[in-house]
């Protein structure tokens, strides 16, 4: 009677962690298929236990190549997008201006839209004007998709800051260079850098854009992608855990500095 | 408003000018790159299909609108497979991201910001692989199949259809798994930031009004947190209706979606007025169902 009482009061909390380890299951999975030593080509099943991925991550060829090609597209696509969507996030949230409603429309769209359409029209589009495939076209694509997450995450920062602020330094006699730089921008930033940290993690995880606008380029997803068809060493699944460890610890740093800030 | 008050206060009319052109100069390198890149392929695709031609011989705009006609009725399964699957996975994600989300923004106390950690950390693992993690874990013969299967959960699913024998991957409940998988937390942040917005002295005057706890949250909570549910449903529907990722890992060729036929058509058959007429009437499909959706939602303010 008391175990059923106590978890019908619990009912949510023990549902809510139920989702979160259907969110994590596949985590734990690739943790612990990093320590595997597989028979032969696919890693799908437990043989026995071997750090030899760990001390060996490069141990395959191309994956090293594409994952530095996915951080060199990701570093270039998050600062052409935050250096575009902040912009065009300060017209929209300081300004009144004719065109505002189908500034936002356009801004809107890309991310109601299914991303194979993006992909198909834009390839089409490069087709058509003779383009090659590469480096060039995946880092278009990706500033292209990104550039509204970001005019998003900047827009509500400075939407919700007080106008009053920089009005204030201009009475100060702060010239519009001063205050934007000692005010607008320290207040905006943290809006700035979720946008670019969201950038980051959907250019470097972006899969159907990129394969349609790649050609024989092959970013670290296309490598997964191919590697499913052919064998998935188990290099993969550590540098898929890694990939977890730093973000953890980023965010973790990132909370702590925040904390931090907020006592002084 | 205050920028442009201060800019008719200045003596120089010139200065006003330049003052008025401000938004549109840093409008204007986003905003053509959105354009080039962005709307004009789009209309660029609505040309594509409507031409014929081959690619040796190249392709000519000649109005064939029966391009359309054709891969509706070549491939409406996987249009029809698509709906049903992207709905199943958003009701699945709603159902259970809902008591995730109220539980972080209600109940966790001290622990909210481990568990927000925690639901977005996973954003940041190469999502390809972690839905290759699911072959691993829906493997046949494996623990979960075996746990299925031996509480008769198989062959419960086999006869609604939507299991193969005694075998999970390469059935649609891979297939949905995955996609619910994949999106869930498209639905929960949206969630989450609704729920949090709501005022919990609601929830004590429900309780000193004699509500019980699951009238406060029909009447008061959930109602409340309706901007919530209609983002994440449209967030969590629209992407999923357009995935062709889940449905190449973990299903079969009987579970083909439409991004699939999309793809192959673009990238194998090089057949591309039937891609892009693919492509603009999922997208067409999608904008009506959203409308009608929002409509009857109620909460036009959010488009």
């Amino acid at each position: 009677m008391a175990l059923t009482r106590w978890i019908r009061r619990n009912l949510v909390v023990l549902a809510g962690l139920g989702t979160l380890a259907y969110l994590l299951l596949p985590n734990v999975v690739v943790l612990v298929f990093s320590f595997n030593k597989p028979n032969g080509r696919f890693n799908y099943a437990w043989q026995r236990f071997s750090t030899d991925a760990w001390t060996h991550p490069c141990g395959v060829a191309d994956l090293c190549g594409s994952l530095s090609l996915s951080l060199k597209i990701a570093v270039w696509a998050t600062i052409g997008a935050t250096v575009l969507g902040t912009m065009i996030a300060f017209a929209l949230a300081r300004y009144r201006f004719r065109a505002r409603p189908a500034v936002n429309s356009l801004i809107f769209l890309p991310m109601a839209m299914p991303e194979v359409v993006m992909a198909a029209s834009l390839a089409t589009l490069f087709l058509n004007m003779g383009v090659g495939f590469g480096f060039w076209t995946i880092l278009i694509a990706h500033i292209m998709f990104c550039l509204s997450f970001v005019v998003t995450a900047v827009k509500a920062r400075v939407m919700s800051m007080d106008p009053r602020l920089e009005q204030a330094a201009q009475d100060l006699y702060a010239s519009p260079a001063q205050t934007f730089a000692r005010v607008t921008l320290p207040i905006a930033a943290p809006g700035i850098a979720a946008g670019a940290l969201l950038s980051f993690a959907l250019s470097f995880d972006d899969f159907i854009i990129t394969n349609f606008n790649a050609g024989s380029t092959v970013t670290f997803p296309m490598f997964v992608w191919g590697s499913a068809q052919r064998g998935t060493p188990v290099q993969i699944n550590v540098i898929g855990t890694a990939m977890f460890a730093v973000a953890v610890v980023c965010v973790l740093v990132g909370q702590l500095v925040g904390a931090r800030r907020k006592r002084s | 408003m205050s920028v442009s008050r201060r800019a008719a206060r200045t003596p120089l009319r010139e200065n006003a000018v330049r003052k008025r052109l401000v938004p549109y100069w840093l409008l204007l390198p986003g905003i053509l790159w959105l354009l080039v890149f962005f709307a004009a392929p789009l209309v660029y695709q609505a040309s594509t299909s409507v031409q014929t031609g081959s690619l040796e011989e190249g392709f000519k705009v000649t109005w064939h609108f029966s391009t359309y006609w054709d891969a509706l009725s070549a491939y409406y399964p996987q249009f029809l497979r698509s709906v049903l699957y992207a709905a199943t996975a958003t009701v699945l994600c709603l159902l259970l991201g809902y008591p995730l989300a109220y539980l972080i923004a209600f109940r966790a106390g001290r622990w909210r910001n481990l568990l927000m950690i925690l639901v977005i950390a996973p954003f940041f693992t190469s999502f390809l692989i972690r839905t290759l993690a699911w072959k691993t874990i829906l493997s046949d013969g494996g623990p979960v199949v075996g746990a299925l299967g031996s509480l008769h959960v198989l062959d419960v699913t086999a006869h609604l259809g939507i299991t193969e024998g005694q075998r999970v991957l390469a059935t649609p409940l891979a297939v949905v798994c995955g996609l619910t998988y994949n999106f869930l937390p498209f639905m929960i942040l949206p969630l989450y930031t609704s729920l949090e917005r709501i005022d919990g002295r609601l929830h004590e005057a429900a309780g000193d009004l004699y509500a019980r706890p699951v009238t406060t949250f029909r009447k008061v909570t959930f109602p409340l947190s309706m901007p919530g549910v209609v983002a994440g449903t449209l967030l969590t529907f629209i992407p999923a209706a357009g995935d062709y990722i889940n449905a190449e890992l973990l299903g079969s060729t009987d579970q083909k979606m439409i991004g699939n036929v999309v793809q192959s058509q673009f990238l194998r058959v090089l057949d591309y007025p039937t891609a892009a007429a693919l492509s603009f009437i999922l997208m067409a499909a999608i904008l009506a169902m959203v409308t009608v959706y929002i409509r009857t939602s109620g909460t036009e303010d959010l488009v």
